[in-house]
């Protein structure tokens, strides 16, 4: 089990032997990221289902229960639903850059999963500057919403998609400055060295601040609740993705869930371990291990959302700015000394 | 609650000689004297809360009635007062700068009745449409569709 | 060059936050208010006009639609005043199953500003759990009317029907559970840190202010004036229950979802002792009424404490079997006035916690 995707990339490996390496390598690595696509978006599907049930049982009633054994097929058909749909285009929209900001969503979460570790030897490309190479595409998708917001012609979307831009720049700092503490101590910016560096003390005992902010922001990165004010549905109606309907909706909808999947890998990878197994648990494969932390993250981020109400925007940058900022130069600070401290000591 | 009331319409009669009292202790004032009795009313008596205004549309008499009531927040009593402005020329002071919360009562008024408070800072239809003709609470209003 | 602009914003009238079909225009400088042009008239059905071709009996089901959401406190101004008109005595079981009815209605209409209003903040959980309640109030009042929210259940004189046999235990054991239920909404909306943030010193509206905008209800109240006319000039049987009028002291977005909140407390509180009292209360439930009703020439206010604040009806009658005029106070529509200088200097956000603060129905605001 342990290394079972690891065995079929090698088994694909030797079968395509005749073939020149180069060739061969490029073909296993394409169905590597192929494989990747197909996860996130099977996954995006069942986490709206996931969502829809916490949701309800959050609220005293049941969730989707008719689609499919347990409505695990209701997110299928909504989305074939959505397909179908004429997606309506009003006559003062920029249609370009109207179009092409849903069909951009899901670039930059794509491209961010190829250095994503699943496993032991499990990510697509073991990059050396993974961390820095991940923040750097994560950062690119502001610049989806705000077009997705301009070329709207709306006022609703124009305001959602610069609360988005001003959002996702002060929320960003906070985030990487939390990360630092980690890098430092770690030494290097490939995630599979900063897993390594866990194995025996996760980061989130070392680096609780840390853990706290990066969460905090991250949740806030991916604009949910209580920090989706680019959305706020009972302000904004919707924000940005006021005038998108159809299938142009549904990519914004599914990119939401990408996103959150790629908070909670980066939670899970930079605090909690990665794949190691805690407690010894070892007959559980590591990629087992990389999800079930994965999605315990996810479940909390949901109960987040339906729980917390929305808070306002100039109390989100305040927080931002005034709280998280310094909070995280602090830790950076602090963890310098400590770093400093243990050297001397000669741990 | 009822004896107080009456108390101060008594109170209220002698003290102003324009004013009349009927049976159910409704005080009539004339529209002119409205404006300077509404004023001593709120600052002399403390009837401080315009708890509803309306107008109602006597055409056989030529006349539409507009009635105040107010109430005083301490005492907890409400008083009904009335007046009369013509129909041919239905233009009354508005009692805005007294109470504010005639405000939209009186924009209603002039909606669906058509009576004119002059003073009134935004006199406009607000349930009607602006483009509307006509004030439908008329009883010579001629509907339109309707079960009739 | 860079220069800064005001903008217009069209907030409704189909917008999920304004309760209906209300719209605001307002003017913008950046996310800030500067202005806020409230229009409505959306729903306006001509209610008072259709009134005038109505026996006064026909009438009764035309306050329901009024405050939908607490559909017999709207029947029960107007059978009051027609009362008032007519010099009816209304048998006091009959008073006492109007004060149960109508508290029940009351707590249907709390319950859906709270769970709404922590909609308008963000929080979609609350509004779900605050249906949860009231699923349990409307089967109630189904099993008495007949209906779910359009109740007619007052009649000239009395009220249509007693109550069915085990209703008042039924009623009884609910209230029981109810502070259960409060305590739940406290500890998930009231005592939630973000919602404090956002509710609290947003909107103030002094107490000066208020009552010269004649703003009534928990509006009025949340600004800290003792003014529930169920209190203040008690009519019907409210003299005779204990209870406190719970008040606001700053006159925020708080303040007023807080007064809400703790009256349903107060209505558990009348609930209970009204059924006490009703056992030992045997009688008729009409009161000695004509078939056709012709009141005497003449005109009657009268004004009850709803929901919303000071619902009152003016009815005047010229001796036919048809009301010469009627008038409705509307609470929602009145407390609207003040709204324009009350958002300005607000955000964006704000707007829609300050509208939803006022607890505002459309049906009533329109007429």
């Amino acid at each position: 089990m342990e290394n079972l995707f690891v065995g079929i990339a090698d088994g694909l490996r030797s079968s395509l032997g005749g073939l020149p390496p180069e060739l061969g390598e490029a073909i296993v690595m394409l169905v590597k990221l192929v494989a990747i696509l197909v996860f996130i978006l099977v996954n995006a599907l069942w986490l709206v289902y996931m969502e829809r049930k916490v949701a309800g049982y959050m609220q005293a009633r049941i969730g989707p229960n008719r689609v499919g054994p347990k409505g695990l097929l209701q997110t299928t058909c909504d989305i074939g639903k959505l397909i179908c749909k004429e997606i309506i285009i009003h006559k003062d929209t920029d249609k370009v850059v109207f179009m092409l900001a849903p069909v951009l969503v899901f670039v930059p979460t794509l491209m961010v999963f190829a250095v994503i570790p699943f496993g032991k030897n499990m990510a697509a490309i073991d990059m050396n500057i993974g961390l820095l190479y991940l923040l750097a595409i994560a950062s690119t998708s502001t610049i989806i919403f705000w077009m997705a917001g301009w070329a709207s012609n709306n006022k609703y979307s124009l305001i959602g998609s610069m609360r988005s831009v001003a959002q996702m720049v002060s929320y960003e700092l906070p985030m990487v400055l939390a990360i630092l503490g980690v890098i430092m101590i770690t030494g290097s910016l490939n995630m599979s060295d900063i897993i390594a560096a866990q194995e025996h003390t996760w980061f989130i005992f070392t680096q609780p601040i840390a853990f706290l902010i990066f969460f905090i922001a991250s949740v806030s990165e991916c604009n949910r609740a209580p920090f989706d004010l680019i959305e706020g549905e009972s302000e904004l109606v919707n924000g940005f993705n006021t005038e998108y309907g159809g299938m142009a909706f549904a990519m914004f909808y599914l990119a939401e869930y990408a996103n959150m999947l790629v908070c909670c890998a980066m939670v899970t990878i930079l605090f909690l371990g990665g794949w190691h197994a805690p407690f010894g648990l070892d007959f559980i494969p590591s990629w087992l291990w990389f999800f079930i932390k994965m999605y315990i993250v996810m479940f909390v981020i949901m109960q987040l959302r339906w729980t917390y109400p929305r808070i306002r925007v100039d109390q989100l940058m305040g927080f931002g700015w005034k709280v998280l900022v310094p909070l995280s130069l602090a830790n950076i600070f602090v963890t310098g000394i400590g770093m400093y401290i243990y050297r001397a000591i000669g741990w | 609650m009822i004896e107080k009331a009456t108390a101060l319409v008594e109170e209220l009669s002698k003290k102003f000689d324009y004013v009349e009292v009927n049976e159910q202790s409704t005080v009539i004032i004339p529209a002119d004297k409205l404006l300077e009795f509404m004023q001593a009313l709120r600052d002399d008596y403390g009837m401080d809360f315009l708890t509803n205004e309306t107008a109602a549309d006597y055409p056989s008499e030529n006349k539409f009635e507009v009635i105040y009531n107010i109430s005083s927040i301490e005492k907890g009593f409400t008083i009904m007062v009335k007046t009369s402005v013509d129909r041919d020329n239905p233009e009354l002071p508005s009692v805005f700068p007294i109470w504010g919360g005639a405000n939209w009562q009186e924009r209603e008024i002039y909606d669906l009745m058509g009576i004119v408070f002059t003073g009134h800072p935004n006199l406009v239809r607000i349930l009607m449409p602006y483009d509307y003709e006509g004030h439908p609470l008329r009883k010579d209003f001629q509907w339109k569709g309707g079960r009739e | 060059m860079i220069r800064t602009q005001e903008y217009n914003l069209n907030f409704g009238p189909q917008h999920p936050s304004t309760h209906g079909v209300f719209r605001i225009v307002l003017t913008l400088d950046g996310e800030r208010v500067v202005k806020a042009e409230p229009i409505c008239g959306y729903l306006h059905r001509g209610v008072e006009k259709l009134a005038e071709a109505r026996t006064y009996t026909q009438v009764i089901p035309y306050t329901d639609r009024l405050d939908y959401l607490a559909a017999m406190l709207q029947n029960w101004g107007y059978v009051m005043a027609v009362e008032k008109l007519m010099q009816v005595e209304v048998p006091e079981r009959a008073e006492y199953m109007r004060v149960i009815c109508g508290e029940l209605s009351r707590l249907a209409s709390h319950l859906i500003a709270i769970g709404t209003y922590s909609l308008d903040i963000g929080a979609f959980t609350g509004f779900l759990l605050a249906f949860r309640e009231r699923e349990t109030t409307m089967d109630l009042l189904e099993e008495l009317t007949g209906s779910r929210m359009t109740l007619s259940y007052a009649r000239i004189g009395g009220v249509a029907d007693d109550a069915p046999e085990g209703w008042l235990d039924k009623v009884d054991k609910f209230m029981d559970q109810m502070p259960a239920c409060i305590d739940e909404y406290d500890g998930l909306i009231t005592g939630n840190e973000i919602f404090q943030a956002r509710t609290m010193q947003i909107g103030v509206l002094k107490p000066e202010t208020a009552i010269n905008y004649s703003i009534s209800g928990p509006s009025l109240r949340g600004s800290g004036v003792d003014y529930d006319l169920r209190k203040a000039k008690p009519y019907s049987v409210y003299d005779r229950f204990d209870f406190e009028v719970p008040l606001g002291t700053n006159g925020d977005c708080f303040d007023r979802f807080d007064c809400r909140m703790k009256e349903m407390r107060q209505i558990v509180r009348i609930v209970k002792q009204a059924i006490e009292q009703i056992r030992e209360i045997d009688g008729p439930v009409r009161g000695k009424v004509p078939k056709v009703i012709k009141p005497p020439a003449g005109d009657a206010y009268a004004e009850i404490e709803t929901s919303k604040g000071i619902i009152g009806y003016y009815v005047v009658s010229d001796g036919s079997p048809k009301p010469y005029r009627v008038h409705v106070r509307r609470p929602s529509f009145i407390n609207l006035g003040y709204l324009d200088e009350m958002l300005r200097g607000y955000l964006v956000a704000d707007v829609v916690a300050i509208l939803g603060s006022l607890d505002i129905m459309l049906g009533e605001v329109d007429c």
